[in-house]
């Protein structure tokens, strides 16, 4: 194990300068997540229209792999539709958990983050904003119904 | 004895106790271990495996019920280990040593068989900015119960207790005083005779959470005069699973039974139980007697070498570390009292704490990184998270330098 190989330079980079820190009013969703083993706490904001999510922020404070991952996250899926995020999602959960995966090349610049998966204490690092956005998604895509 | 108690670094004989601990022979990613997490839970010498051993092999049975040899072996053993802590604490009777999970079940013990009878609502109890979860939440599920009031006593920048502040909140309605011996978090060794005289001028009993105290300092409890003194094991170079609970005879015998179950009682029908004397009443079910003899155990250890001259060894190895770290920059300490334990809690400039942890690992260098179990003391520092490096006997200044160069290397990856 190499600690270059946890630590790229794309995710020292997403760390130092994190793309898309804010946050986005209502009517955007937004969800709270939070890592309570090492407080890592993160709010993320889609602003979901005709199923298709122009615009992802987060903000909230964490370690190098939870920031740089929710970076990455953000850059990666916005203007993709939510059906393409939760696939994305199931890659990325591939990526961090299974052994000798092979990043696909839909993943891009996400694949930087296959490294985290020899340091299971970490896995929960980078996975935490990709649960909050899926929380985010699914807090309104069941509309409040009067029926 | 004044020269054993002035001991200096050099005439501890280190290399002598690293030898007595099988596992700091480790390597951890091919790389010496450096233990430094001691404050979350120390390793055990020999003598501690040897005990828990010898135990299981020939002296285990159910305590207090047989009449066969081996359950007499193994309630001797139980007993003989209460009677140790009995003097280690310097408690006047065996009676008033209770065996418990560890620190925090002996709080909780108190919460709910001392505290939660008494309260009334508006009533208060009183503790510090500076606890460990484990006193500050028993307390607050008491206060839920009851309608009491949980009041928090002040600290200042340097982590110390703010011991003014603290005597102006014991006020007509507080009934207890809750408060850590040592800080986990920032190591802070807070001032418990001057708060245990305070508490006592107003007849407020005093508990002392002593997790992080026993491995570092002798504790009295006839000196220090406190009502009750929770304390684990494991932090002492003793076995998981078992802590005690010290306490004053008198308010002992007045509490009621905490859990019921076997061994705690004298006679049951299903008209009524009568219960057990102490400190059977408060140790219902079969407890860790494998444990508590490993505690024993501990105890003997800890004495052969001595707790001064642990102390004075310790606060050499505090003082060389917080001076090699003070020469990193954007390295701060949180937690700077004057009277403190031998633990560096610090954060680095741009580098989390848990990434420090993972860069640290891959040197072989445990510490702990997070909020401690103390995120009250986090939020008063404004960190999210720190990471603490905890020093033990068996620690050395070398030991120290791999630290303090896996840092430099850690700011250096991250630039």
């Amino acid at each position: 194990m190499d600690l270059k190989d946890l630590y790229r330079d794309v995710i020292l980079d997403h760390n130092r300068k994190p793309r898309n820190l804010g946050r986005l009013a209502p009517p955007a969703r937004s969800a709270r997540g939070h890592n309570p083993l090492c407080g890592d706490q993160l709010t993320v904001y889609a602003d979901v229209d005709g199923g298709v999510l122009r615009e992802v922020k987060f903000e909230g404070t964490g370690c190098a792999i939870s920031v740089a991952s929710a970076s990455l996250m953000t850059d990666a899926v916005r203007g993709k539709t939510t059906a393409q995020a939760e696939a994305l999602f199931g890659e990325i959960h591939d990526l961090l958990t299974r052994q000798g995966a092979e990043a696909p090349a839909s993943l891009g610049k996400l694949a930087a983050l296959s490294g985290v998966r020899e340091f299971p204490a970490r896995v929960k690092c980078a996975s935490l904003c990709w649960h909050t956005l899926r929380a985010a998604l699914a807090a309104e895509a069941a509309p409040v119904s009067t029926e | 004895m004044s020269a054993q108690i002035r001991a200096t670094p050099a005439e501890f004989d280190v290399a002598r106790y690293r030898a007595d601990f099988p596992i700091l022979a480790e390597r951890i990613h091919g790389k010496p271990l450096v233990y430094l997490d001691n404050g979350a839970s120390s390793q055990r010498p020999t003598a501690v495996l040897d005990a828990e051993r010898r135990y299981a092999e020939h002296m285990h049975a159910n305590v207090h019920r047989g009449v066969h040899t081996l359950s007499q072996r193994a309630t001797d053993a139980f007993e003989g280990a209460r009677e140790r802590v009995r003097v280690f604490l310097n408690a006047r009777s065996s009676r008033e040593i209770i065996f418990t999970r560890g620190t925090t079940e002996a709080i909780n013990l108190v919460a709910q068989s001392y505290a939660r009878p008494k309260l009334a609502p508006g009533d208060e109890i009183l503790i510090t900015w500076l606890e460990h979860h484990a006193n500050i939440v028993p307390w607050q599920m008491v206060a839920a119960a009851t309608g009491a009031k949980l009041v928090v006593a002040p600290i200042n920048r340097r982590g110390e207790l703010e011991l003014e502040a603290f005597a102006r909140l014991l006020g007509e309605r507080t009934r207890l005083v809750a408060t850590a011996h040592v800080s986990n978090a920032l190591g802070t060794v807070l001032p418990v005779k001057e708060i245990v005289a305070l508490a006592h001028a107003r007849n407020i009993p005093v508990l002392l959470d002593g997790a992080q105290a026993v491995p570092h300092t002798a504790v009295d409890v006839r000196a220090l005069d406190c009502d009750f003194y929770a304390f684990s094991a494991h932090k002492m170079y003793g076995p998981t699973g078992i802590g005690v609970l010290y306490g004053r005879e008198s308010l002992l015998e007045a509490m009621p039974p905490w859990q019921g179950g076997g061994d705690m009682i004298l006679s049951v029908s299903f008209t009524g139980t009568t219960y057990n004397e102490l400190p059977h009443k408060f140790e219902a079910g079969t407890p860790h007697m494998g444990g508590a003899v490993g505690l024993a155990a501990a105890i003997d250890y800890i004495d052969g070498i001595g707790l001064e001259r642990i102390a004075a060894y310790e606060h050499g190895l505090l003082e060389y570390a917080t001076e090699r770290l003070g020469t990193i920059e954007g390295l701060e300490l949180v937690g700077t009292a004057r009277d403190k334990a031998s633990l560096v809690s610090f954060t680095l400039k741009g580098v989390h704490p848990h990434d420090l942890g993972t860069i640290l690992d891959q040197s072989g260098i445990a510490i702990r990184t997070g909020h401690h179990c103390a995120m009250p003391v986090m939020e008063y520092f404004g960190v999210p998270a720190t990471a603490r490096a905890s020093f033990a006997f068996y620690n050395t200044r070398a030991e120290i330098d791999v630290l303090v160069e896996a840092v430099a290397a850690a700011k250096t990856l991250f630039g």
